[in-house]
């Protein structure tokens, strides 16, 4: 069982009972949810983890539910590969790459985060399900909405890559283009909430939603045989996934399940929208919103809720952080496909350019353990490579023609 | 000049439960002072002790964050509206 004591206020510290809320009626800092750490010592351990289902249900105990799993029990436990060629290609003695591009069901992290919602938010009595998203969000609650019998009503920026409107709709959720930014979509659904009793996963449920998140770091720490990476890349939007990693790292430590970690987290956002980012270069904790323009549209957050606690993150734990400009994310796509066959979204291409763009700079030594964070798929985001991609040879069905096109591609790749 | 300042669930202790009042000031400082002598107790809850916005709280102007304008000298004129929205979580 969950050892839940309640919300307690990220800033000033007040206590709140775990309910709906997602803000200190005083001072405005983000609540989060307390657990009796104390019980679970001795209680949690490797081998009652290890004989859970395989999924991030294995986790729960750490997770802010009370009852029964309510959907979602196949999300998680996605592959943590030991990388061979791309590490030689960036000249690395050990990197690991966690690949959430393969979540069940959307094929994104949200669905981690989404689970544990919906789970929450039938626990409160809710009838309908809510989200502002920048699309893998819009998929992941539609999805299990759908799963839980739920209604649900999704808000998107009207400029959405097709891909994850198709992959939202397929659910029959009420879906809402909002003509403005995802910041703009955020602000309207923030006065949406006040007025319906939905469960915003990422408003009013947010302090559950965001415990999911931890769930992908508990899988880093135990794949890799129970202990921390050296160095962990993750794609920043609104700053939450790389607060909850590093949450997970600490209680792992706290409970005893791995060594004492020293893990130096590193923020990867786009140039067209990097507001965390550039709070570390700058070295300040005060943040500047932006108005995004990036073809990494699942980071597209100007104004991170979460801004502030990343930029903690990345400084408390001597890390660092770098922007990918639209070019270099399309590279990053390539190179990620073609070194090790795996197809992530823009957002894994910021991620792996950054990698890149770090240890090139030495900020990230070769010879330590390096795990980047792929967080979705590129199934979603194909557009951004139609240009770059081309049909090598089109022909008729015919042995010869295809002889002639070989023999051409060969001349083709000797010149 | 009267603006609307809608204010979000967590204020509305301090509202007397209203959701949307109105207030009086040239520049978004000043309606905050406005704000207070109707509602004592309200400036703290946005405003820090050396007076900056607290970190966790946007203002708008109409569709319009003031840290995009001019900050708490932002001016208002009749007729604008002012949300008071806390920061959101996302993705």
């Amino acid at each position: 069982m969950t050892k839940l004591k309640g919300l307690k206020c990220r800033e000033c510290g007040r206590r709140y009972p775990s309910s709906p809320v997602h803000i200190c009626e005083f001072c405005f800092g983000p609540v989060e949810v307390d657990y009796d750490y104390d019980a679970l010592k001795g209680v949690i351990t490797r081998q009652s983890i290890a004989a859970g289902p395989p999924s991030i249900w294995r986790y729960r105990e750490l997770l802010p539910i009370e009852g029964d799993v309510a959907v979602g029990h196949h999300v998680g436990f996605t592959p943590l590969i030991r990388s061979q060629n791309l590490a030689e290609e960036l000249g690395v003695r050990e990197l690991w790459i966690k690949n959430d591009s393969v979540c069940h069901p959307t094929w994104s992290f949200k669905d981690r985060v989404v689970a544990v919602a919906v789970t929450r938010a039938k626990e409160f009595g809710f009838d309908t399900i809510a989200c502002a998203s920048t699309g893998n969000l819009a998929n992941s609650v539609a999805a299990h909405a759908a799963e839980a019998r739920l209604k649900s009503y999704i808000f998107i920026p009207a400029d959405l890559e097709q891909g994850k409107i198709v992959a939202t709709l397929v659910y029959q959720p009420t879906l809402v283009a909002v003509e403005g930014t995802y910041d703009e979509v955020n602000r309207l659904c923030s006065e949406v909430s006040d007025k319906y009793r939905w469960a915003f996963v990422n408003i009013n449920i947010r302090p559950y939603y965001s415990e999911g998140s931890k769930t992908y770091g508990y899988e880093i720490l135990e794949q890799l045989g129970w202990r921390a990476p050296g160095h962990i890349v993750v794609p920043c939007a609104g700053g939450s996934l790389i607060t909850k990693i590093w949450k997970a790292i600490r209680e792992f430590a706290s409970l005893g399940l791995i060594e004492r970690p020293a893990t130096r987290m590193y923020a990867a956002q786009a140039a067209g929208c990097g507001p965390i980012v550039t709070m570390v270069k700058n070295d300040t904790d005060v943040l500047t919103p932006v108005r995004p323009n990036t073809i990494a549209k699942s980071l597209a957050i100007g104004n991170p809720a979460d801004g502030y606690y990343a930029y903690r993150v990345v400084k408390d734990s001597g890390g660092y952080g770098e922007h990918a400009t639209d070019e270099e994310i399309v590279e990053g796509m390539l190179l990620l496909a073609r070194t090790e066959g795996i197809f992530t979204e823009t957002a894994g291409g910021v991620t792996v350019a950054v990698t890149k763009k770090l240890i090139e700079t030495g900020v990230i030594p070769r010879d330590e353990s390096i795990v980047i964070c792929i967080t979705g798929n590129g199934l979603k985001t194909p557009d951004v490579l139609y240009e770059r991609l081309d049909t090598h040879v089109t022909i008729r069905p015919l042995l010869s023609a295809f002889d002639r096109a070989l023999a051409e591609l060969k001349s083709q790749a000797r010149s | 000049m009267p603006v609307l300042v809608r204010i979000p669930t967590p204020l509305r202790a301090v509202t007397k439960g209203a959701g949307e009042v109105q207030a009086k000031g040239g520049t978004v400082a000043d309606l905050i002072e406005d704000l207070e002598r109707q509602y004592p107790g309200l400036r703290e809850r946005l405003v820090e002790e050396g007076g900056d916005v607290r970190r966790f709280i946007n203002i708008y102007v109409n569709e319009e964050d003031i840290r995009f304008l001019q900050g708490k000298k932002t001016s208002l004129k009749e007729g604008d509206q002012v949300s008071i929205v806390p920061a959101i979580a996302g993705g």
